[in-house]
């Protein structure tokens, strides 16, 4: 266990460190990176000025490490926008991102979970026929567009919900079925599956030959096993949902990480951007690293080969 | 049904379908792809014909006629079945119109990536050893970046246009194709005519292309019909953010931003052209997922 720990954080490392190059690199895509700051009205005095007081003139591995030194500190200058320092501004709006994240996630798992178990208890059923079309349905659904059409639904048609805002809880109910709707196909396939897979097992037959209450086998024998995988699923679905948070975040005006990284690059407040990238890539790679060792833990199987 | 009226089975009755008959019988059985076929077709041939469907002309603006409702609204008329947007554009010349775009990105992304990841793919199964650590590696910093910011950035550094997009999503969306193709290599590899074709001394490049790659192209195939998919939400989700196609093409992204000042009186400005991008997401899905369904072997009867 402990070699392999070992051998995740090393790859984590690399996987953080490689990142950290292409989210620098961002800046310097539209070729000079001064003039990109400076902005459209900017006179080739200005330009020259914000070459010189941002290091642009250095070498790029210079201007890379001294980035690289900084950020490792949480330092990623002031906004271009707000002129505050970067960490601030996320800070004050992780907490939003972070709960609509958690609320989505425990929406998309206490909706997929009960489904995917049913479905593979009674297969081809009509229960297991509408999970699927459920599935089917919510991967052909564009999150934005669902959104807008719950705005319609619930705050103008039956006004019980707001449509924009992120004052009360009754702010996060829309934002949290949108993005929450958008993660459960895959937990409930996966858990469908795996029940099916644990439920055909021997140990399976075993349990109930011996006897045991149907409920017992099935919480006690096979949803434990049938689970490992949406550990996993869960980590990564979580980066997604990071990702997705910009989108929903946007469409509710909901002032979270998301909502800010959209009116950034909107701004082209690059150091925003750029802090906001790179802690989303990191938060996905402590969590699918966290999620690897429950795996290895919960599997010996895995560490091993 | 034989012709032959001596009462014995005819050669064709002994032998059975052939594989080619046995596949289309297949395809043609089930459900998904019948229905996820056929609607994609019609898009299909919305989008080749759009000069000939279209009764108006997508960006001509009729200020004189603006957010005229549908047909089955009170006010409707058959004049513009779907209405008009709020500068007076006839919505179901743009929504066919629409269809172009949503076709061209999915259809370019999906190939762009799809060249990407399987040469990922197919090199790090085959080789293994070092290659298959590097792929590995770039698939896993590639799945550690969140798409949509990613994109909505380099766009907004280089600019929004369709081949911007094109380029911007099949450089990023290789990701699944190099997973896939990688364990589906791995799997053939090791099978005996691999290994008959490097015995007799076939090239490297001859065994990858005409050994492996036909036998990785089911796979490929269902990959691609997702990743078609995958590109042509997110060319909508980044047009609805305005940082995908630029106005004034009819992208259904872009439709249903410009619709979003309207949400309260008038909804159907964006309920229809997303209803169009669910029918063309949900036609690829099911598509792909019979594909799956019908070439997976432990589905063949």
């Amino acid at each position: 266990m402990l070699v392999y720990t070992a051998k995740r954080i090393v790859l984590a490392i690399l996987v953080a460190l490689t990142i950290s190059m292409l989210v620098f690199s961002l800046l310097y895509l539209s070729g000079d990176p001064a003039t990109a700051l400076a902005g459209e009205s900017a006179t080739s005095d200005d330009i020259e000025k914000i070459r010189q007081a941002y290091g642009f003139d250095r070498p790029v591995w210079v201007q890379y490490l001294s980035w690289l030194g900084n950020a490792a500190q949480g330092e990623f200058g002031n906004s271009l926008y707000f002129r505050l320092p970067v960490w601030e501004l996320i800070l004050e709006r992780l907490p939003t991102t972070m709960t609509l994240g958690v609320s989505a996630m425990t929406f998309a798992i206490v909706l997929s979970i009960p489904l995917g178990v049913l479905a593979a208890m009674f297969p081809n059923s009509l229960i297991d026929r509408t999970a699927l079309f459920m599935a089917v349905v919510g991967q052909a659904m564009p999150s934005f567009w669902f959104a807008l059409m719950l705005i319609v639904l619930f705050a103008f048609t039956w006004p019980v919900l707001p449509a924009s805002g992120s004052d009360t809880w009754r702010h996060f109910v829309l934002p949290t079925i949108v993005l929450g709707y958008y993660a459960t196909p895959a937990f409930m396939r996966l858990t469908r599956t795996g029940m099916l897979d644990v439920l055909s097992s021997d140990y399976i037959r075993t349990a109930r030959a011996k006897g045991l209450r149907p409920w017992t086998v099935l919480f006690k024998h096979a949803l434990r096993n049938a689970i490992i995988p949406v550990v996993s699923l869960a980590a990564v679905q979580f980066g997604f949902m990071l990702g997705g948070s910009v989108i929903i975040e946007t469409v509710f005006a909901l002032h979270g990480a998301g909502f800010l990284a959209w009116e950034s690059i909107s701004r082209s407040d690059f150091p925003t951007v750029q802090a906001i990238l790179l802690l989303f890539s990191l938060l996905y790679i402590v969590l699918t690293f966290l999620a690897d060792l429950l795996n290895a833990w919960l599997d010996p199987r895995i560490r091993v080969g | 049904m034989s012709v032959v009226s001596n009462g014995l089975p005819t050669a064709q009755e002994i032998v059975g379908p052939t594989p080619g008959q046995r596949l289309r019988r297949r395809l043609f059985g089930h459900r998904g792809i019948v229905v996820g076929g056929s609607i994609l077709g019609v898009i299909i041939l919305m989008a080749v014909l759009a000069p000939l469907i279209a009764p108006h002309d997508p960006y001509e603006q009729i200020l004189s006629a603006r957010i005229k409702p549908p047909v089955w609204y009170e006010r409707g008329t058959w004049e513009h079945i779907l209405g008009t947007d709020q500068v007076g554009r006839d919505y179901l010349s743009r929504l066919i119109y629409g269809s172009q775009i949503s076709l061209m990105i999915g259809f370019f992304a999906a190939a762009l990536s799809g060249l990407i990841g399987t040469a990922m793919g197919v090199a790090a199964g085959y080789f293994g050893g070092r290659v298959d650590l590097v792929v590995t590696f770039l698939i896993t910093c590639r799945l550690s970046l969140p798409v949509i910011l990613v994109s909505l950035a380099v766009v907004a550094v280089i600019g929004g246009s369709l081949e911007v997009v094109i380029l911007v999503l099949g450089l990023l969306l290789w990701d699944r194709y190099a997973v896939v193709m990688r364990a589906a290599t791995l799997q053939v590899r090791s099978l005996d005519f691999v290994a008959a074709a490097q015995t007799v001394g076939c090239s490297t490049w001859h065994i990858l292309v005409s050994e492996i790659l036909p036998n990785v192209m089911n796979q490929l195939i269902v990959v691609a019909t997702l990743e078609f998919a995958h590109a042509v939400l997110l060319e909508a989700a980044l047009s609805f953010l305005g940082l995908g196609v630029q106005p004034p093409l009819p992208s259904w992204g872009l439709m249903i931003a410009e619709g979003r000042n309207y949400i309260l009186f008038d909804p159907w400005l964006i309920a229809i052209p997303g209803v169009a991008l669910f029918t063309l997401l949900l036609a690829v899905n099911l598509l792909g997922d019979g594909v799956r369904d019908v070439t997976a072997p432990e589905n063949r009867g």
